[in-house]
């Protein structure tokens, strides 16, 4: 056993476990944080994908101790963060893989959730061949990817919709 | 009788459909994408042990003894488990009860389970694990098909009638096939095969078990079948099935992989009982690797029998089917692999003679298209050759040999919709199909094929004339009306479905209704989420239950208004009075008079199937309420100098019946035909000859990544069923078949060879071109 220092989701957390447990372990199952999910444990399935200072990281590979430093975002951190910033009902990408149909069995869908944000946050108006390419990283069981794709789509026009018209609102303001 | 009532297909409101046909979010979507929706594993109880499980190292041995004293004493092992603890054996089919929770005599495949362990943790269970001693004394192991036919010795199963290696046989003729060779125009013959292939849902296999102090257990499992879970679990415990609760919590996926009772959900219900403490088990990828249940390996031959004008006048098939190690549905895939090849085209006349056999190899199950995606995969090609030999372009003798709506198949199986024309249309206009097949450069070409599947079967696994699929509703003062129902949502939607039905029959809104689904404790049975069964079976019964609710409101609010029933309309939540005075209420308001009116308000619906099928020996079996029906065109490229296959694109037109939402049917249509894409050339199940799993993981098995899909489009097609719920058929299943065959008639068009055996590898294509070019 040892304490971890770790902050998720913006909290600082102080946590005892095995030394040798991998991120997954320590947020299922000690902190509770169970949206992370665990489909092959070995670094294939990207269903543990949680981002580590934004970029996505697959937590079954990674050892707690070594990220203890980092900003840690799992999904259960994109609705609060929203509502933090003003915003209404949860994160725009969660919405609109929701209205999309992307979610069918859903476990694949916080690592893909996350994968997806941190695309549009590095790429805020990707084609349909990025958007594919930083995906191939998750699989999908369910969906055969294509309500996926326009999922992402869906939101990044969002996002753009959102940007242009809280510009818009500074310069009336301005 | 309300079980077989038929709701028609229409809108039950004047107005047309208000939620029905609308692209709706799930009721389950946002708690999925924001990490709140909990599945098995997510479960933590407090005191809970970890269960692990020893495997069969040997894929066929006789457990001499088990010695568990050396992991009893390791600090932290809590409980442990052999097989001669639990001795009573089950089979989701009870006629084929051939398994048991861990061995008791002998293990059959490599994986086999022999024993457990609980302890305070998964590290800890797992270095008991080492410690337990097991002598076997190793036999012969029959890992090929062909020779467990012809091999009774040593039989796999030793107490059984038959003495041999035979899991079932069925042999049916309907006409009289050998008499159309002789007046044949066209005889194409040929054998193809089928491989192993998994169904590698995201979420592995998992349960969690909990001695209540009531001396009741309740059990979480990701199930499809929590009802005959239920069953099994009272029979293996040997516990009143009155004091046991299975609860099926958001399931990460099933295709049918999740559709037998499996051995750690009778373990952690032992373990917990034994221990007195709540007990998980958590299986590891390679595990459900071995766990499998997966598609059944098939040699087939086939001969169709046709005139020039592309009419097919017999089809006669032969088929051994590779069952594994165990029976699990393999009497009804036996059936499957014939009975549900009767369309969409007419056969005047059918034979088919299916044996399948056991074997050392992980059992196979149903996946996704139970026992039928084979055959149709060997007959697809067969109807493409006809029509090549006979200069048919390959949609046109589909559409020739078409059999039509509201008729009879050869096997006696009664259709009812059928909009396999319309199908054959989409697909044909949006691939430019007249344009483009056969003109296409070399190297690249397009190929189709055509399906059908069942929506539900009449056959309940286990006989009674109880309905099939039951709900009960529930008014709350709020204006929430709770639905409960056994159907299991296995991300398929079927719990969003049923709210649709009951929002759209009620005339509220979606989020007043709430679906509490697959619990034993709470819910009325439904037999589960197999062979396409929940849209057509619950969706039914949620109508029935709504409808008798409906009637009881407009009763108390035309009287309150003193007006006709007939008047009183509601819509999105609101009453109005369609007489000359007009006024509304809100649905509150009216559930409140209906309560005055009536007492608590709350009733029950159920659906079971008219009695349909042949009348022979197994004739119900495979004989469904209506059909769904499939055509898909592929788009493909070869590369010659690697072999190497790609499909560019596949369009897939699908007769759903009515599309309750467009945007769920969509998913299922892509998600199937990716599916059957996966298993054309990068999916094997694949063991080596010691009957080890090649590389039981999801990279060595090759689920295919986004950029290793195809593009896909799904083309809806709605013939309305009369006796679906609203006029919905399944959507889940039947898109799949397809798609195999379609690729490799795809093949064919752009370079000219013919694949008949699975996977298509990059030698095999390398081979068929080598062969080819040495002809010509
Ligand atoms: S669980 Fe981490 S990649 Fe599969
Ligand atoms: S939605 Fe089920 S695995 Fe992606």
């Amino acid at each position: 056993m040892r304490v971890f220092r770790l902050h998720v989701n913006g909290d600082p957390v102080e946590v005892a476990a095995p030394e040798h447990w991998t991120l997954l372990e320590v947020l299922r199952y000690q902190l509770g944080l169970t949206g992370s999910k665990q489909g092959c444990d070995k670094g294939d399935c990207g269903a543990c994908t949680v981002l580590v200072d934004g970029t996505p990281t697959l937590s079954c590979l990674s050892l707690a101790a070594t990220v203890e430093d980092q900003q840690i975002t799992t999904i259960e951190g994109l609705l609060p963060a929203h509502r933090a910033a003003g915003g209404e009902g949860a994160d725009p990408l969660q919405e609109s893989f929701d209205e999309s149909g992307a979610l069918q069995c859903g476990f694949c869908q916080p690592g893909m959730i996350l994968s997806a944000k941190a695309l549009l946050a590095e790429n805020p108006d990707p084609s349909a061949a990025e958007i594919k390419e930083s995906l191939a990283g998750n699989l999908c069981r369910c969906t055969g990817y294509t309500q996926i794709y326009e999922a992402v789509l869906a939101a990044a026009k969002a996002d753009m919709h959102a940007a242009i018209s809280t510009d818009s609102a500074k310069e009336v303001q301005s | 009788m309300a079980a077989r009532d038929q709701h028609g297909a229409e809108a039950p409101w004047d107005q047309g459909f208000r939620v029905v046909g609308k692209e709706n979010r799930k009721v389950d979507g946002l708690s999925k994408a924001t990490g709140e929706a909990i599945y098995t594993d997510d479960i933590q109880l407090p005191g809970m042990l970890h269960a692990k499980m020893l495997r069969s190292p040997h894929p066929h041995a006789r457990v001499l003894s088990v010695d568990t004293s050396k992991a009893e004493a390791l600090p932290g092992v809590v409980g442990v488990l052999v097989g001669a603890e639990l001795p009573v054996r089950y089979g989701v089919i009870p006629w084929t009860p051939d398994e048991t929770a861990l061995a008791v005599d002998k293990v059959r495949f490599i994986g086999d389970e022999v024993a457990a362990v609980a302890a305070v943790d998964e590290d800890t269970a797992n270095e008991a694990l080492d410690l337990i001693e097991v002598e076997y004394e190793v036999l012969d192991a029959i890992l090929d098909p062909e020779q467990a036919l012809v091999t009774p010795e040593p039989p796999i199963h030793e107490d059984r009638k038959r003495r041999d290696n035979i899991s079932k046989h069925v042999e049916l003729e309907f006409g009289d096939v050998a008499a159309q060779v002789e007046d044949a125009d066209v005889v194409i013959e040929g054998d193809y095969t089928f491989h192993s292939t998994t169904h590698a849902a995201i979420e592995p296999h998992c349960a969690v078990a909990q001695p209540n102090s009531d001396g009741r257990i309740t059990l979480w499992s990701s199930t499809q079948i929590t009802h005959y879970v239920h069953r099994a679990l009272a029979r293996v415990l040997e516990l009143d099935p009155a004091r046991i609760r299975v609860i099926q919590p958001c399931l990460g996926g099933g295709f049918g992989g999740k559709s037998d009772p499996f051995s750690l959900e009778f373990v952690v219900a032992q373990l917990a009982l034994k221990t007195g403490r709540p007990v998980k088990m958590l299986w590891t990828r390679e595990e459900v690797f071995y766990a499998h249940r997966g598609r059944h390996p098939m040699k087939m031959h086939y001969r169709t029998t046709a005139k020039a004008d592309g009419t097919i006048t017999g089809v006669d098939a032969k088929l051994l089917i590779d069952g594994g190690s165990y029976s699990s549905f393999g009497l009804v895939t036996t059936y499957y692999s014939g009975q549900l090849l009767t369309g969409p085209y007419a056969f005047p006349n059918y034979r088919f003679d299916s044996t399948r056999v056991f074997t050392n190899r992980p059992p196979n199950g149903p996946k996704r298209g139970h026992g039928s995606v084979q055959p149709r995969f060997a007959f697809e090609i067969q109807l493409d050759e006809v029509a090549e030999q006979l200069s048919i372009d390959p949609i046109e003798i589909r559409r020739r040999n078409f059999l039509g709506e509201h008729t009879e198949t050869v096997n006696g199986q009664r259709v009812t919709s059928n909009g396999f024309m319309q199908c054959l249309e989409e697909v044909e206009k949006a691939s430019d199909w007249r344009e483009r097949r056969g003109k296409l450069p070399f190297g690249r070409g397009l190929g189709v094929a055509g399906s059908m599947y069942i929506s539900g079967t009449n056959y309940p696994v286990y006989p009674n004339k109880m309905p099939q699929a039951g709900v009960q509703l529930k008014i709350d003062r709020s204006g929430l009306v709770t639905v409960f129902t056994g159907g299991n949502d296995i991300g398929q939607g079927s719990n969003s479905m049923v709210a649709y039905l009951v929002a759209e029959e009620l005339g509220i809104k979606v989020e007043h209704v709430k679906v509490v689904a697959a619990d034993t404790d709470l819910c009325p049975v439904d037999l589960g989420a197999y062979s396409s069964r929940v849209t057509f079976m619950v969706g039914n019964a949620a109508i029935d239950g709504a409808r008798k609710l409906r009637k009881q409101i407009v009763e108390a609010v035309a009287k309150n208004w003193e007006v006709e029933p007939r008047d009183v309309r509601l819509m999105d939540g609101t009453v109005v009075d369609l007489s000359a005075e007009a006024r509304s209420m809100t649905h509150v308001e009216a559930f409140h008079l209906a309560e005055e009116m009536f007492d608590t308000l709350g009733s029950t619906g159920a659906y079971n199937t008219p009695t349909l099928g042949g009348d022979y020996r197994g004739g119900t079996i495979g004989s469904s309420p209506a059909y769904s029906f499939t055509a898909h065109v592929a788009d493909v490229e070869v590369d010659t100098e690697t072999g190497r296959i790609t499909v560019n694109k596949v369009w897939v037109a699908h007769d759903c019946g009515r599309a309750l939402n467009p945007m769920i049917v969509r998913g299922q249509m892509e998600g199937s035909t990716y599916m059957g894409a996966a298993e054309v050339s990068l999916e094997s199940h694949h063991l080596n000859r010691f009957g080890l799993h090649a590389g039981p993981s999801l990279l060595d098995y090759r689920i295919p990544t986004s950029v290793d899909t195809p593009e896909l489009e799904a083309l809806i097609v709605e013939s309305i069923d009369p006796e679906g719920p609203f006029g919905a058929k399944e959507a889940g299943e039947g898109p799949l078949h397809s798609t195999i065959p379609a690729i490799a008639n795809a093949v064919f068009d752009a370079v000219g060879i013919r694949l008949r055996h699975l996977p298509f590898t990059p030698a095999k294509v390398l081979a068929a071109l080598r062969a080819k070019e040495e002809q010509a």
